[in-house]
């Protein structure tokens, strides 16, 4: 069994936002519109936040960072989130109340709510994931369908699922190669190996939500986000 | 209808027999708010929660508030009628009822907010179906459903002879009457019964009560939000709900008293002692506020400071002090002294509490979640038009159903005053005799007249 996870260099993220379109490319994250955006009801699974200061500004991509212990699946009535065995932490659209609980419960804000119907099916969609309807909670998988994806064409192959199989679209579209993705638990993997280095750092490490998204941190002495 | 029972508590049968134009413009214009409700629900169902002024990230706003608050009013009723039962506080007689039906009206309305917010009100039944019990919610769910069975009986059971006094002599709806009279002849089994009854609902009812509240606590301090995980929230809500409940009390019975001319039943004396109660819950409202914001204070933890400040200086600060004032200061000022004046010392600051407690409620909601964590742009809540006008019709439909109750059933407990006149005053004669020490008792007799309780 995997425990999937991923590392973000942010000295080599430039803050290009090159990860943000390529996931809402294939996720078929909606764009609301600018009235909705400029009411914050911007829908971005992954989101580069920043901060400026005097000398330089910096920046942190935070997908939802998969929580190991994750705080927004305790509080679901209804089953709607859940950490599958692999660490996922999924969401079932179809039964999602949309009582919002989740979203006040996580920590990192990384849950985001359909508002409206914000969009129908049609094309130019990636067809490996669904479209959400309004009234229901969504947020970043670690692109959970490429890895069914992946799955499958191993199988298919005959062979076991190896490094590189199954990456996320962020990881795969930055340009600076500062997302790195992959198994955990597999010692010899980049992943594994990153999250090792005394540079890694975990968003609210002393929440105890033991986050498998893991930050490198700068190296010139500038205190952390 | 001029026998001696209907006679002798003439004023508690008025409201049932004869409707004035007062009556009709009441529900006009409850009517009014309900129905702003009611297309703002359409428009919402059919639109979705963008309707509303929520967004990321503060998803939980007013809805979620009046939850809190109609759930913290519904401690009016039972839990208060009860503890007064129990205690054998003779000055309950005329408070109880209009106390238990605040309790039972507005449960429905708290619970209903939580539909309300739902964003996928189609999908309710998941709850059921899909139920995990991990979630506080569904504590939520069982706790409330519990505390309404047992306050509709609650309320139900001391109705009966009332009802069956209906039935016999008012003259009006005999079929309603008789149905829900239950055959009651007012035998002394059936005498014994209910009286049985309704001691062991005011002992059930009082953990109920205080499961409920907690519980609505839950829903805020499991999670580990800055300013929500707070191991006094369970105290802290129940206490801010006992409190909002009194003063909602005392509100309704300033204005029954008012429009159906009851000064002789709800006299001073009883605006005075629930005016003390409302005084020390005040002060105890008071007291777990201040530990509250002094440990989060003290610590300095700088996540929670970002919400203590935008509550005290920054753009909360209207709201946070207006509840300080209305929940402390005016409080404080008017019920310390209450010889004279009394009703409209306590209306007025039971009034400002209500208010005060919606705000409370409010400001427990909102700041912490328009504060994350990270870095994220800061939004502004405001609602829309289909919040406030979800507020109006709650506050309309409970008004409206209170309204209705006073049109069919006695609001002041007719069977219980009587007995208050023809039993209570020599039981608590024998009673506060036993009290006393050997011998007294005969020599304490003559004091007739100082019997106070
Ligand atoms: S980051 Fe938030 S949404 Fe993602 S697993 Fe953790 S608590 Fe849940
Ligand atoms: S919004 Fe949906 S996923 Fe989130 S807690 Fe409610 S039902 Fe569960």
């Amino acid at each position: 069994m995997a425990l999937w996870g991923m590392v973000i260099d942010l000295d080599r993220c430039t803050g290009c936002q090159a990860c943000v379109m390529a996931c809402k490319a294939e996720n078929n994250v909606p764009a609301v519109g600018p009235k909705e955006a400029a009411r914050g009801r911007i829908i971005s699974w992954m989101h580069v936040l920043r901060e400026e200061s005097e000398e330089r500004t910096r920046f942190l991509p935070r997908p939802c960072l998969q929580c190991d212990d994750p705080p927004c699946t305790k509080v679901c009535p209804v089953y709607a989130t859940y950490r599958n065995p692999e660490g996922i932490v999924a969401q079932i659209h179809a039964r999602c109340i949309g009582c919002r609980f989740c979203m006040a419960a996580c920590p990192y804000n990384a849950k985001y709510f359909n508002w409206l119907r914000y969009q129908k099916e049609g094309p130019g969609q990636n067809p490996d994931v669904s479209v959400r309807p309004k009234g229901v909670v969504e947020k970043c998988t670690f692109c959970h369908h490429r890895l069914q994806k992946a799955r499958e064409r191993a199988r298919a192959e005959g062979r076991d699922l190896v490094a590189g199989d199954y990456v996320t679209a962020c990881a795969e579209a930055c340009p600076t190669r500062a997302i790195t993705f992959g198994d955990l638990l597999d010692e010899g993997s980049e992943v594994a190996r990153l999250a090792r280095s005394p540079r890694a750092f975990r968003l609210g490490e002393e929440l105890g939500t033991r986050p498998k998204v893991f930050y490198l941190a700068e190296m010139e002495g500038h205190r952390r986000v | 209808m001029s026998d001696a029972i209907v006679e002798r508590d003439r004023a508690l049968f008025g409201p049932l027999s004869e409707t004035g134009r007062g009556f009709y413009l009441t529900v006009g214009v409850l009517g009014l708010a309900i129905l702003w409700g009611a297309i703002a629900y359409a428009v919402q169902w059919s639109e979705g929660l963008g309707v509303t002024g929520l967004h990321q990230p503060v998803s939980w706003g007013f809805y979620v508030t009046n939850f809190v608050f109609f759930i913290g009013i519904s401690h009016a009723g039972t839990l208060i009628s009860a503890i007064l039962r129990l205690s054998k506080a003779e000055w309950r007689r005329p408070i109880t009822r209009m106390a238990e039906v605040i309790t039972v009206m507005v449960l429905f309305i708290g619970a209903g907010q939580i539909l309300v917010d739902l964003g996928r009100p189609d999908r309710m039944m998941n709850v059921i179906q899909y139920g995990r019990y991990q979630s506080p919610l569904l504590w939520d769910a069982t706790s409330i459903s519990a505390y309404l069975t047992a306050s509709t009986f609650y309320l139900y059971l001391p109705l009966i002879p009332d009802i069956a006094i209906l039935r016999d002599h008012l003259g009006k709806r005999r079929w309603l009457y008789a149905v829900l009279a239950l055959g009651w002849r007012g035998t002394e089994r059936q005498w014994k019964i209910l009286n049985r009854a309704i001691a062991i609902m005011a002992v059930l009812v009082i953990p109920i009560a205080v499961s409920v509240h907690t519980v609505v606590s839950f829903v805020f301090s499991m999670t580990i939000q800055p300013m929500w995980h707070s191991t006094i929230f369970g105290p802290y809500f129940v206490a801010g709900a006992i409190f909002s409940g009194i003063a909602a009390i005392i509100v309704a019975m300033g204005i029954i008293r008012r429009i159906y001319r009851l000064q002789s039943y709800l006299k001073p004396i009883h605006f005075r002692y629930l005016g003390q109660l409302l005084l020390v819950m005040t002060l105890l409202w008071f007291y777990l506020t201040f530990a509250e914001y002094l440990t989060g204070y003290y610590g300095n933890e700088p996540e929670e400071m970002k919400v203590f400040w935008s509550k005290f200086t920054g753009p909360f600060w209207p709201f946070f002090w207006a509840m300080v004032v209305a929940n402390f200061v005016i409080p404080m000022v008017l019920l310390v002294r209450l010889r004279h004046h009394a009703v409209g010392k306590t209306v007025v600051a039971s009034a400002f509490v209500v208010v005060g407690m919606w705000l409370e409620r409010f400001i427990i909601v909102v700041p912490t979640l328009s504060n994350p964590r990270l870095p994220f742009p800061e939004g502004q809540y405001w609602p829309t038009w289909i919040e406030w006008g979800e507020l109006a019709a709650s506050f309309g439909v409970f008004i409206l159903f209170y309204v209705l109750f006073v049109k069919l059933f006695p609001i002041i407990s007719i069977w219980e005053i009587q007995e208050g006149r023809d039993v209570g005053l020599k039981e608590v004669e024998e009673r506060l005799l036993t009290y006393l020490p050997d011998g007294a008792a005969d020599a304490a007799m003559p004091e007739r007249e100082k019997v106070l309780t």
